[in-house]
């Protein structure tokens, strides 16, 4: 049984087969990497998985689990997040408080006690700083901690939205397109962080990705889709020699 | 300019976070609470009143400033937590139960409608909301076996701890106290992770979801605690009022309420103090402005609402962050100067971001 295993997955949007049967397994620790012309569906595949929209048809097991009808608030806590390609952070919160809400899942107090702030919550409170710290200290976050997200470049929220899913303490991360719109230093740093994440904290990571480059850097699999459907899985090697992806990148002749 | 160093992550959690916040604090609770030595009846009264719409000003900001769910229809809960404190205190139950129960019963009418105004968002769930405060007056009309209609219910007296409220330095400290009670318990709920929920779903919902926070429970929760806290604000404006009739929760009193977040400013507890001062004293200033006013204008049907809905409009337009963003670019100006630059507090360019999926 694989740790994240996607079967047979469909979804239309009117007459449109965004996601057309796809089916593929990803290994405990592996980084997986989905690539694809725009419009291939990778998104939306990053979105059935995520909970955010439910397939017509297939299924997704998340260790061991069926999750494919579950919504997204009941998946995150099993140890799944994600980022979003167009950046989704809370932008008139600071980037400390945007990580604290990732550590929502963690949270063991009740709104009443909230109410009143026990001595419990306080501690609790605390348990959640130091952790957000850890994520903090990793990504090298600190110079702009007090700052809101609207203040922020590009680069940097880019990298906050990869540490509030890192606050979740996941097993698997789905990130969608890590190094969009960066520069090449900025793109050079995603892929270490990406790295670290995979081999220092054990995390299992998917990413959609656009830059071959980090694709062969980082990733073990690749999976290449076209107008919704697999055209190819292997190493990354492997599959930027494939006809078929050459063809959907290209054009045929 | 102050310079804070840190040393410990309890100074981000505590209320207070310096000296200098606890001095100026320490210093207008005394002189709130010695205001009845300094002032008259009538502005004791005032700024009780001023004291009433800042706990219903409190209610609302959680709900439009904080969760981002517009509310039109807050006046509903205000009358609905007046006359049921009223009818439990006639019923003869002692004051602070009957407030506690008014508190209660809001808070559940709130959470209903939360949870029937789930799939809404924006003007749709200001639609809604307003309707639902259309519907609280014409039940409280009709329902005159029990709240009288417009022939209206007389506030019973109220004592506290065997002593009868009948002076307006009393309920003035009644007022004071639940303000204060209140106060701490939104910026407690606002510096835990069900405050930070509230926060995430205003801003993006897609991701509240993807960090595993339910949008029905927190949106509903929302409701009720907003409900709960303006019903508070209802009892307490119930012994304002004393003689309870439809007509005293109209739309202009919701109008109001939303006047006053918006005025004080957006997604700040001081916002809503601002904003109470504001509208409590705005009245004064039109009744002076009416006396030199012609008489054509003066006298025009519908002068206040109108008036409230220009300042709503202006302030939207030309200062979104009403007087609490003001009062931080006035401060910095004076932190910086002569460094000070306009773009500091200027709205930066917003990124694109996904409509299609929220």
């Amino acid at each position: 049984m694989s740790y994240l295993a996607v079967e047979d997955l469909s979804i239309s949007f009117g007459g449109i087969r965004a996601v057309d049967d796809v089916s593929f397994d990803v290994e405990e620790g592996e980084v997986f990497a989905i690539i694809g012309p725009n419009g291939a569906g990778k998104t939306t595949l990053f979105n059935l998985v995520s909970g955010i929209y439910f397939p017509d048809a297939g299924s997704v097991r998340f260790a061991g689990r069926d999750i494919t009808s579950l919504p997204a608030h009941r998946i995150a806590p099993l140890g799944l997040a994600r980022t979003f390609q167009n950046i989704e952070l809370f932008e008139h919160a600071t980037v400390l408080q945007n990580l604290l809400i990732g550590r929502h899942v963690h949270r063991r107090s009740t709104a009443l006690s909230h109410l009143l702030f026990l001595p419990a919550v306080r501690r609790e409170e605390l348990e959640h700083r130091r952790r957000v710290e850890d994520v903090i200290d990793l990504l090298e976050l600190a110079h702009y901690r007090e700052q809101r997200i609207a203040n922020l470049p590009y680069g940097v929220r880019k990298v906050v939205e990869v540490g509030r899913a890192l606050c979740l303490e996941p097993k698997l991360l789905l990130l969608d397109e890590p190094t969009s719109g960066l520069n090449p230093e900025e793109s050079e740093d995603m892929g270490f962080w990406i790295e670290d994440i995979n081999r220092d904290l054990g995390v299992t990571v998917v990413m959609v990705a656009h830059d071959m480059g980090l694709v062969s850097r980082v990733a073990g699999r690749v999976l290449a889709l076209n107008e919704g459907r697999v055209i190819a899985e292997g190493s990354p090697a492997d599959v930027q020699k494939n006809p078929a992806v050459v063809d959907a990148y290209l054009g045929a002749d | 300019m102050r310079f804070l160093f840190k040393t410990h992550y309890n100074q981000d959690i505590d209320h207070l976070k310096h000296g200098g916040d606890r001095f100026w604090y320490g210093l207008l609770l005394v002189l709130v609470a010695a205001a009845p030595a300094a002032l008259g009846t009538f502005y004791l009264g005032e700024l009780n009143l001023v004291m009433i719409y800042a706990i219903a000003g409190v209610g609302l900001m959680l709900l439009v400033g904080y969760t981002g769910q517009v509310s039109l229809g807050h006046a509903a809960f205000l009358a609905i937590g007046a006359y049921t404190h009223s009818l439990l205190l006639g019923a003869g139950l002692p004051f602070l139960l009957s407030i506690v129960a008014a508190v209660l019963v809001s808070a559940l009418v709130g959470a209903g409608v939360g949870w029937i105004a789930l799939r809404m968002t924006g003007i749709y769930l200001a639609i809604a909301t307003l309707a639902f405060a259309m519907l609280t007056e014409q039940t409280i009309s009709r329902a005159e076996w029990l709240t009288g209609g417009f022939r209206g219910l007389a506030v019973p007296q109220a004592s506290l701890f065997g002593m009868p409220l009948t002076q307006g330095w009393q309920h003035y400290y009644v007022t004071l106290t639940l303000l204060v009670v209140t106060l701490l318990a939104a910026l407690n709920i606002l510096r835990s992770s069900t405050g930070r929920a509230m926060v995430a779903i205003r801003d993006s919902e897609i991701s509240a979801e993807s960090v595993g926070i339910n949008l029905a429970v927190y949106k509903t929760l929302a409701f009720a605690l907003s409900a709960g806290i303006t019903g508070l604000a209802g009892a307490l404006f119930a012994h304002r009022l004393g003689y309870l009739s439809p007509d005293a929760f109209t739309f202009l009193i919701s109008l109001q309420l939303l006047l006053m977040v918006v005025v004080g400013g957006v997604g700040s507890m001081r916002g809503v103090i601002y904003g109470a001062l504001f509208i409590g004293f705005l009245p004064q200033l039109l009744a002076i402005a009416r006396d030199t006013l012609p008489p054509q204008i003066a006298q025009a049907p519908g002068l206040e609402p109108g008036i409230f809905g220009l300042i709503l409009v202006l302030v939207i337009l030309f200062e979104p962050q009403g007087i609490f963003g003001r009062w931080l670019k006035i401060k910095s100006y004076f932190q910086l100067f002569p460094l000070y630059r306009r773009a500091t507090h200027r709205r930066q360019k917003t990124y694109l971001r996904t409509e299609r999926l929220r």
